[in-house]
């Protein structure tokens, strides 16, 4: 067992899990999405980042591809609801919070798309 | 991946940065999340987008104040705990970069990057010249002169800092790396389709081994010049085709046997592979009669061969005991005058100081000369920096072995019909060589003349093929030599030689020699002359006034009627 794995397998299931954890419920209700919950998965995702971080194999950069994909969708998500809380003043309107939930769901797929390559690779190696 | 080498500098720093990038990530999320609990004024706490403006403008010491309202003391707290956090973070983070451009695999590896994107920049023919020493100097300086580019690999930084400080027209990328390594020989582009050439100068023969090496199998298309000291390497390069190989001292105890035996084709054979700009002193022939040589190394040995083929006694002066018979060997240090006596130094005609000390030789040369003032005195000077007492001191002769292998190579590269001429040259009787000698002296004087090869083909002479395949009319040598300024005065030009490509040649032909397409020919002249000989063959206009003194008219339209006159006519 390496430490190194154990840390970086960690980081991006849980980027995933936190991502999907914000998503789940209806797409509108703002009860349904914890704006907590967003903060952690940008949190999280951001490390994950760091993590792929010089691998210079193929699949390192598809990991790092994938890790930018989902940070880029999340801070779009962010701003939406800093826009609509603080500078519109409507709150987590039922628009608002449809347009941030969306912005989360994509960089979702981004995540799934990682843990599958983590999957793959961990299968390729078989060690 | 195929070229991983040079691309991974970012990769490098993105690696060493993880760990205060990651601290630095979670020292902000601490802080944002923590003001976001914290209770504010009126129990109402900050959220997301507040916390994270309060936070970004005091990690990073900017400090507005407390933004928007008045912080509660449990924010204060908090904040307070956040700053000395923010502050750890950041001086990590700073140290880590700092250290990291510090770093000496990292500035190589940015070095190489740089050198990579430089030699890729290069859309002209260049020249790959390994080692940046005396001879790498010259032929840099020389290459540069005559408007080509080189790119420079060199193992001492030093040396190759030296580079920057020379003004050069061009720029001259210039790697410190190893250059046997064949991974730094196509970094430096070897396999780019603009390498011309491949120079191994170093000074160490097994690197010049390895760097031939990889050329003919890398790139067996390029030619590669390779200096070789010791006769083993040298054999060893010529077993797979080594294109050419440079012995400096073979070469000189050639251009001594020949001048013994042929002087002007000996001073024949400088003037024409004279560094350009520089002007050729004809000193005395060296006389034939007894020689005394000091310093049995490896020139000695080889200067006493070329002794023993054209016949000329040689007594040895040497610190080791004697080598075989044959010659006279005096034991001792030729720099004391009992030991310059002792080899009737009073009766000998030349010396050659060949040890491989400067001092030593200066030393010998100077004694020798006060011992019998009329020697012809041979110096061998090993190292440039000494040239100031070479200078002052009148040798007829002066080996710089760097000297010789970089006019060597210069006359390889630019002009490839010149070795055979030379060849050519050394099979006449000087005589012959006397008479061509002092024909074209006399037009050109002794300044080192431009030297040049040209292809009459369709692409280096394009007007004057299409008119030898168009016309069947004959075109003799004398007509193309004329100024095209004004075609009554003859071009300041001559030709050396003329090479067919069914492996015939005529040596020195004559302006009656009738011109074939695809000719290749062998010039000597003045720059200018290279420039409007260039034009004639290139430019059709140019061509026709030349041949027949005839102004063509330009463009369709006056073609057509100056036709339609001459059909009237």
């Amino acid at each position: 067992m390496n430490l190194e794995k154990v840390i970086f397998g960690f980081f991006i299931v849980l980027a995933a899990t936190l991502n999907f954890g914000f998503f789940v419920g209806d797409l509108d209700d703002p009860a349904h999405h914890d704006i907590y919950e967003l903060f952690a998965a940008i949190v999280v995702n951001f490390i994950a980042t760091v993590l792929k971080f010089g691998d210079r194999t193929q699949i390192g950069a598809v990991h790092l591809s994938t890790s930018l994909v989902a940070d880029l969708q999340l801070i779009a998500a962010a701003m939406v609801w800093g826009y609509g809380v603080h500078i519109a003043g409507v709150g987590m309107s039922p628009e608002y919070t449809a347009k941030v939930v969306s912005l989360s769901g994509g960089a979702m797929l981004a995540n799934v798309v990682s843990v599958i390559i983590l999957i793959a690779e961990t299968i390729m190696q078989r060690r | 991946m195929k070229e991983a080498s040079h691309h991974g500098t970012l990769f490098l720093a993105m690696r060493r940065l993880r760990a205060p990038l990651i601290t630095l990530i979670v020292i902000f999320s601490v802080s944002v999340l923590g003001l976001t609990i914290a209770p504010g004024p009126g129990g109402q706490s900050m959220s997301f987008f507040h916390a994270f403006y309060f936070i970004s403008y005091t990690a990073t010491t900017i400090g507005f104040g407390e933004i928007p309202l008045a912080f509660s003391e449990q924010q204060r707290l908090w904040v307070l705990i956040c700053i000395y956090m923010a502050v750890v973070g950041w001086a990590y983070t700073l140290a880590s970069v700092f250290a990291l451009l510090q770093d000496r695999n990292f500035q190589a590896a940015v070095e190489t990057e740089r050198f990579a994107r430089a030699v890729a920049r290069i859309h002209a023919p260049f020249y790959l010249v390994c080692g940046y020493g005396e001879t790498g100097r010259l032929v840099c300086r020389t290459l540069d002169r005559m408007g080509q580019r080189a790119v420079v690999l060199e193992t001492n930084s030093g040396r190759a800092g030296e580079l920057e400080l020379h003004n050069y027209v061009s720029d001259l990328p210039v790697l410190v790396t190893d250059a046997s390594k064949p991974a730094n020989l196509r970094l430096a582009g070897l396999t780019s389709r603009y390498c011309r050439g491949v120079l191994a100068l170093t000074n160490d023969d097994n690197a010049n081994l390895a760097i031939a090496i990889s050329t003919r199998l890398l790139a067996p298309k390029i030619p590669a010049l390779c200096r070789a000291e010791s006769a083993e390497v040298a054999a060893n390069m010529a077993s797979f085709g080594t294109r050419h190989i440079i012995e400096p001292y073979a070469k000189f105890a050639e251009y001594l046997a020949l001048a013994l035996h042929a002087p002007n084709a000996y001073h024949l054979l400088t003037w024409l592979t004279g560094r350009p700009g520089t002007t050729i002193e004809r000193h005395r022939d060296p006389p034939r009669g007894k020689w005394v040589l000091c310093g049995y190394g490896s020139f000695g040995k080889v200067l006493v061969e070329a002794f023993d083929r054209e016949e000329v006694p040689v007594t040895i002066i040497d610190r080791a005991p004697a080598e075989g018979p044959g010659h006279r060997w005096v034991r001792g240090d030729g720099t004391g005058g009992n030991i310059l006596e002792r080899a009737n130094i009073a009766q000998a005609v030349g010396i050659v100081a060949s040890t491989g000390n400067d001092i030593d030789n200066l030393s010998i040369a100077v004694t020798a000369r006060e011992l019998n003032p009329d020697l012809f005195v041979i110096l061998r000077m090993n190292q440039y920096a000494n040239h100031d007492l070479f200078d002052a001191f009148e040798s007829d002769v002066t080996v710089v072995p760097s000297e010789i292998i970089a006019n060597e190579c210069l006359a390889v590269l630019t002009t490839p019909l010149l070795e055979p001429f030379l060849e050519a040259v050394r099979a006449r009787d000087d005589a012959w060589s006397a008479n061509l000698l002092d024909g074209l002296i006399e037009r050109f004087g002794w300044d080192v003349p431009t030297v040049w090869s040209v292809r009459l083909n369709v692409s280096h002479a394009p007007a004057l093929y299409r008119h030898l395949m168009r016309n069947s009319a004959h075109v003799r040598l004398g007509d193309l030599l004329r100024n095209p300024h004004d075609r009554k005065q003859p071009l300041d030009a001559a030709a050396l030689y003329l090479h067919r490509d069914d492996s015939d040649h005529i040596v020195a032909p004559s302006l009656d020699t009738l011109i074939r397409p695809g000719d290749r020919l062998l010039l000597v002249g003045r720059l200018a002359a290279r420039r409007d000989f260039a034009l004639t063959v290139d430019n059709e206009h140019t061509l026709v006034y030349v041949l027949t003194g005839k102004d063509l008219p330009g463009g369709l339209v006056w073609e057509y009627l100056a036709r339609r006159r001459e059909k009237t006519t």
